[in-house]
């Protein structure tokens, strides 16, 4: 090994990783599950329900993983902070 | 004899002036673009002498430019070109599973790529195959990932070309008797392509990438809200494409195609998508995009705005069914019919020739941003993992930028011959191939990404079975029509009737060998490679110290290793 290895963040709560992983994990698995959108009726502006379903779950994967980005980063953040406040305090001494 | 007098099609498909003379004009614009990129955000000390610079963009893209980069990299003119067509062609099965894949890719991509750049951006990493060096000190599973990494880009730059070509085709440029007459365009084209490369790195793509990216979100959105409105609504059309699809194909018995999967589909449906967008980040290209970018979170934040693309190819999907009511008529150069004219055909059918010329110069330019970044990170591939590793460990910054222009220039042209000199089927099919094997690259580096417990030979040894049976499965698969070999994509499990994508299956042997054979491997004690990474290398973000800075501050700790 040819460097010492300096955190680069303080310990995580699991609280926003779980949250988003949740959020992830049905953006994964709900469009994937084909039984319950593989029909035709009913129909929006004409395109059948198969079609549109799939669509309409574009934004609400964009809109989850948004949200898990803002979870995510929040955390990353605070984790970021704790570890320069402590290295900050010990360079001064 | 006077170039200019030759006339550059036969009678059979005239040329269409207008439109023509729109996709030169844009044309010229976007070479300018690419030339001139090589002075954008330039590092003035080193110039581009360097892979960060010339392979990487400088490590300097952000939110915006890496929006444009990796969409006009992930959504590829082929793909504009293909999916329309197999929707056109067989519906929605090998179609419109491209919407639910590019919609669970992000979720994917949200998880795995901020701690890919994170400990590249620590030790300088350049390709997944560095990573996989530096992880597993295994020089056998480096040359493994960085082999099918550049094996299964190739045919996919060459598919590039393919979608130029349809777009020429379509034009009139092109003639059945001429072969060097018909691709002459093409390989104009491509020798510009290749000039802009070499000149300016990634920054070329990431600039065109903005061009070609308006245009075509202009060309789909008019399309999709003038032509339902022309054809009299989207139930009109499809309801003419469910009574296409359910035509029975007399050769086979079948229907011609899915217009809703039935039970027996499903799973080769969702395999189909999931499998597609595991793989799609272990391509080398979509890793040089997230390597480009600036900091951690860049591709994150991306993750949650890109499926505006998804959006975007979902509608174009549809204009494949919208062909289908207009009766557009696919008809290549030789009188035969290609799926892939469908969608620059339909443009020219029902656009004026100027909007025609826009929408066909979009999808030209969408394959020139693919290619380029493709070529680069195959190139890239190239220099560090076989130049470097095996031949020249000493190599310099600027030598590895030297190997890799010119690599890159190689690259391309065997792409060109491949389109030029082979059957289009050959690549089209070499490619459904590269997306099974670069599947099987997923163990090595994802598992990479969070664990050490994988052993290096036994990766090894699964990356080559998963090879190995996703190979012959797709040898297996003959087209009830032609008879040919490497039919499809799609294939029982077996021991089961359960159609599933090929890629899948190969992909589970593959962990299931890696698995068990770890475990054997430790028990017998075989040696583990040297792991140069750090548990804080993968949350590093761009203000932390790269490794050499902090070897610098701690010399004590003894000379750096580099990659093995």
């Amino acid at each position: 090994m040819s460097s010492p290895d300096v955190p680069t963040r303080g310990p995580a709560r699991p609280g926003p990783y779980v949250i988003s992983g949740i959020l992830l994990l049905a953006a994964i698995v709900v469009p994937l599950f084909v039984p319950a959108y593989s029909i035709d009726k009913p129909r929006l502006y004409g395109i059948p329900y198969f079609y549109w379903y799939q669509m309409a779950w574009i934004p609400v994967t964009a809109a989850l993983v948004g949200i898990s980005y803002w979870l995510v980063t929040r955390e990353d953040r605070r984790r970021r902070e704790s570890v320069r406040g402590e290295a900050g305090a010990g360079e001064e001494q | 004899m006077n170039a200019a007098a030759v006339p550059l099609a036969v009678p059979d498909r005239p040329v269409n002036g207008v439109a023509l003379t729109i996709v030169i004009i844009l044309f010229v614009l976007v070479a300018v673009l690419g030339f001139f990129a090589a002075r954008w955000r330039r590092e003035e000390t080193t110039g581009l002498h360097s892979l960060d610079e010339w392979g990487l963009g400088g490590r300097s893209f952000g939110t915006w430019v890496t929006w444009f980069l990796l969409g006009g990299d992930l959504y590829t003119a082929y793909t504009f070109v293909a999916v329309p067509a197999a929707m056109w062609a067989t519906g929605a099965v090998s179609g419109f599973f491209a919407v639910p894949y590019t919609i669970v890719l992000y979720p994917i991509v949200f998880l795995l790529m901020s701690r890919l750049w994170s400990v590249s951006h620590r030790h300088g990493f350049v390709t997944p195959a560095d990573f996989v060096g530096g992880r597993y000190g295994s020089r056998a599973l480096t040359l493994a990932v960085a082999v099918t990494g550049i094996v299964a880009t190739m045919p996919y730059i060459a598919l590039q070309l393919v979608g130029i070509k349809a777009v020429l085709t379509v034009l009139g440029l092109g003639s059945a008797e001429n072969v060097l007459l018909t691709d002459l365009p093409l390989i104009i084209a491509f020798v510009v392509l290749a000039a802009y490369t070499y000149m300016s790195g990634l920054r070329a793509p990431a600039l065109i990438a903005v061009v070609k990216d308006l245009l075509i979100y202009l060309a789909v959105i008019v399309a999709v809200i003038y032509l339902p409105i022309k054809f009299g609504g989207w139930g009109t059309i499809f309801d003419s494409a469910e009574a296409k699809l359910a035509a029975v194909n007399p050769a086979t018995g079948k229907p011609v195609g899915v217009f809703i999967p039935g039970a027996t589909s499903y799973s080769a449906y969702w395999t189909l998508a999931l499998g597609s967008a595991l793989a799609l980040f272990m391509y080398p290209h979509s890793i040089t995009g997230v390597l480009a970018t600036k900091s951690r979170n860049t591709i994150r934040r991306n993750a949650a705005v890109l499926p505006l693309y998804s959006l975007l190819l979902g509608f174009l999907a549809l204009l494949g069914y919208a062909a289908i009511y207009a009766g557009t008529k696919p008809v290549d150069l030789n009188g035969s019919v290609n799926p892939q004219l469908v969608v620059p055909q339909l443009f020219l059918d029902h656009f004026p020739a100027w909007f025609a010329g826009i929408a066909l110069a979009a999808i030209a330019i969408g394959a020139l941003v693919p290619a380029a970044i493709m070529s680069i990170a195959a190139a890239n591939l190239f220099t560090r993992n076989i130049y470097r590793d095996l031949i020249k460990p000493d190599a310099t910054p600027r030598q590895e930028a030297g190997v890799s222009k010119v690599a890159s220039l190689v690259v391309k042209f065997g792409a060109l011959i491949f389109v030029i000199a082979m059957d289009q089927s050959a690549a089209i099919n070499m490619q459904l191939l590269g997306g099974i094997w670069i599947l099987q690259t997923f163990p090595a580096i994802v598992a990479g990404l969070y664990t050490r417990w994988f052993h290096r030979w036994a990766l090894f040894i699964g990356w080559a079975a998963g090879i190995a049976y996703g190979t012959i499965a797709a040898y297996n698969v003959v087209n009830p029509v032609t008879k040919a070999h490497f039919g499809g994509s799609i294939a029982a499990i077996p021991g089961t009737d359960v159609q599933v994508y090929i890629a899948v299956v190969a992909f589970a042997i593959n962990l299931v060998i890696a698995a068990a054979l770890s475990l054997l491997f430790r028990a017998i004690k075989l040696p583990d490679g040297q792991d140069i990474t750090r548990t804080s290398d993968y949350g590093a973000d761009e203000n932390d110290p790269k490794v050499a800075q902090i070897q610098r501050k701690y010399p004590l700790a003894g000379p750096g290793t580099p990659t093995f």
